[in-house]
């Protein structure tokens, strides 16, 4: 490990997990596999439990600013585990000079989201520090729901088998890719407007739907790639993913190709990908697809037998080749 | 997306992967010297398409792999000095220079930051007239002329916090340099963008001189399929030439601005490589009357010479000799994360693209 924690550590890929393992988990003795909520069985019902800080730089990008994203951030989260989002608690670290405004106005933006999430934010802390002791607004929010028995698989993809199918609903790298414009300035001739959004109305539509549903995860930092590694940790069985077969709109596309980036590894703050039973992926995609955030929903790959926790790209060119854990933060190349 | 989805059309993809199996007689060695067009290649699966008698190994052309530990040495010097920021771009930052990175320098307090190009490394000058800011000029013909862009542009508007530290190279001598070593291969996969500046006939040397085959290419997937076809079929007809694949891109002559501005901004020394030593007149340095923002001129930071890099082989992989997965240290001690050569560092080095897709292997 390092002496220092750099940037890496938060990058959402190998070096996180890494930390998280080595730091975190053995000291607070958390029981593996690590999911984005914990379930806490009580009283005949299982309680859903999960908390998410937020950082963004800049406050406000197209599509969003922190407040909204730390609501649907928390939200997703509880949803994806395959609970409803009841409660919410939200603290905020304030940069002394924050204008009033901003807090106000991001403050009225958590809650738009939580009326629109349907989930009540109950109690919270506020902590202003001095100038240069965080940078303008820091805002921690921790949710809980519950979870009707039956979907406790969900989170730890237990039932996942061969033959399997992956759903995402939609493109992927527009939250990234807009906060990277609005931090850099960066002009567009198609606007990128991130995708950050609740969602679990959509996620709920399906689970009443049908009960094949064995995996589900928001694609947020790390992206699809990190997720499906992570996913191919947990289960046995390897996983194919469809290159050609990922949306990926033509202006995030463009700005990957001069950066360097991969889309796969971006950020998303409105996509999860899930894993339906084969046999039920036309029923789910259309379900998905009559919702207005999983109108470009698509099936980008199969469960197959495997070997060594390998997630394998079919390319766009034919080719096969392995699709990695992301190593430390992306960074923009040189030419 | 115009000038990318006709590129990675699947149909032509087959029909040109099918034609190189037809015209495959014997095996064949072609070095992509551009590590845009290694990482491309693995990208796409590239190798997974092309019959086994069909070898592309990598060459020296990813600039921060073939960067010395002395200039990351020089960039962390500078880096600790008062008032100094480093506006670098991404890749460089996690290379191992003697005994730390730019990386960990940022975590400990340095004034480090990320640039997409060098005309942003300016704006950051002018946006901070208190602290002087070094740009570390890497890359190729490619990069060169944007920092010669900017030097000139400082000039003009009297920018005097802004310098550069150059490690800019040139690729012709290098490539010369790998052949006189005796590497053992077929042809080239000229560097496309290197020649979008150069113009093809920098390259002319080549067949000309060691009767070795070029075809200058793009970096999609039916670019480089089409250039492994052109190669294959030169070395059939033993009729080796300057081709170019990438016409949409490069001419005979190349952008004659851009090499205007180099020369006038610039002026050939010797550089030293990773992995090949110092080549005569492979690098760029600042001419005199720009001497005022030469970082090297005005800091001389002082470095202990850097020790050799023990059981690393980049030197080896860069000149074709072998490849990643001969190294003792490949994915043991070296990976990605914990990168002991500058090979595994950006994503255009070969030993980080072989992690990245070809691990198993």
């Amino acid at each position: 490990m390092n002496d220092f924690v750099t940037l890496n550590h938060g990058s959402g890929g190998k070096q996180s997990q890494d930390l998280i393992k080595n730091v975190f988990v053995k000291r607070f003795g958390i029981i593996e596999p690590l999911t984005d909520s914990a379930l806490v069985w009580d009283s005949g019902k299982y309680l859903a439990f999960t908390t998410d800080a937020y950082v963004v730089d800049p406050l406000y990008f197209p599509g969003g600013n922190i407040g909204k994203l730390a609501v649907c951030g928390t939200v997703n989260d509880l949803a994806v585990s395959g609970a409803i989002p009841m409660y919410l608690t939200a603290s905020f670290i304030i940069e002394e000079g924050l204008p009033m405004k901003d807090l106000i106005q991001i403050t009225e933006s958590m809650a738009d989201e939580a009326l629109n999430a349907k989930v009540k934010i109950v109690t919270g802390d506020t902590k202003v520090v001095e100038r240069g002791k965080c940078d303008k607004l820091f805002i921690t929010t921790s949710g809980t729901g519950f979870m009707n028995t039956g979907l406790e698989h969900i989170s730890t993809g237990e039932r996942i088998i061969k033959g399997d199918k992956l759903i995402i609903n939609g493109p992927l790298g527009n939250h990234a890719i807009a906060v990277l414009g609005a931090r850099n300035r960066l002009s567009f001739s198609t606007p990128v407007v991130s995708d950050c959004a609740s969602l679990n109305h959509i996620i709920k539509k399906v689970l009443d739907r049908t009960e094949e549903v064995h995996f589900m995860r928001d694609l947020t930092r790390g992206g699809l790639a990190s997720v499906l590694n992570e996913l191919a940790s947990m289960i046995k069985p390897g996983i194919t993913v469809d290159e050609a077969s990922i949306p990926v709109d033509d202006p995030v596309k463009g700005l990957c190709e001069m950066l360097g980036f991969d889309p796969l590894y971006l950020a998303n703050e409105g996509k999860f990908l899930i894993v339906v039973g084969k046999g039920e992926e036309d029923k789910v995609l259309e379900i998905l697809r009559s919702d207005p955030l999983g109108e470009k929903s698509e099936i980008i790959g199969d469960i197959v037998q495997g070997k060594n926790n390998r997630v394998i790209l079919n390319t766009i060119a034919g080719g096969r080749r392995i699709l990695d854990n992301l190593s430390g933060i992306q960074l923009p190349r040189i030419c | 997306m115009k000038f990318i989805d006709e590129y990675r059309d699947k149909e032509l993809i087959m029909k040109l992967a099918g034609q190189i199996e037809k015209a495959a007689g014997h095996e064949y060695t072609f070095m992509e010297v551009c590590g845009g067009h290694t990482s491309a290649i693995h990208r796409f699966g590239i190798p997974s398409l092309l019959p086994k008698k069909i070898k592309l190994i990598s060459g020296p052309g990813c600039p921060v792999c073939v960067t010395g530990k002395d200039f990351i040495d020089k960039l962390i010097a500078c880096a600790g000095m008062d008032n100094v920021v480093i506006a670098t771009f991404g890749d460089l930052i996690r290379v191992p220079g003697s005994s730390s990175t730019l990386e960990r320098e940022r975590a400990k307090g340095a004034d480090i930051r990320i640039v997409i190009s060098c005309l942003e490394a300016l704006e950051t000058a002018r946006m901070n007239p208190e602290k002087k800011i070094i740009f570390p000029g890497i890359g190729f013909e490619t990069t060169a002329p944007g920092t010669a862009v900017t030097i000139k542009q400082c000039e003009k508007d009297k920018t005097d916090n802004f310098r550069v530290l150059s490690a800019h190279k040139v690729m012709p001598p290098a490539m010369e340099a790998i052949i006189k070593e005796g590497v053992d291969i077929d042809g080239f996969i000229c560097p496309g963008h290197v020649a979008a500046i150069t113009g093809s006939s920098v390259f002319n040397f080549i067949p000309g001189k060691y009767k070795l085959g070029c075809v200058i290419t793009g970096f999609e997937p039916v670019d480089i399929l089409h250039a492994v076809l052109m190669l294959v079929n030169q070395k059939n007809l033993d009729m080796p030439k300057v081709e170019i694949q990438y016409n949409r891109a490069v001419t005979e002559n190349g952008n004659e601005i851009a090499i205007r501005y180099l020369s006038e901004v610039f002026e050939p020394c010797n550089a030293y490589w990773r992995g090949l030593g110092v080549i005569p007149g492979s690098g760029l340095k600042l001419r005199k009357e720009y001497e005022r923002f030469d970082a090297e001129k005005i800091y001389s930071p002082e470095i202990k010479p850097p020790e050799d890099d023990g059981l690393c082989i980049c030197g080896e992989i860069l000149r074709g000799k072998k490849v990643p997965g001969d190294c003792p240290l490949f994915a043991r001690l070296c990976t990605p994360d914990n990168p002991v050569g500058a090979c595994m560092v950006s994503n255009e080095g070969a030993c980080n693209t072989w992690f990245k897709y070809r691990k198993d292997e």
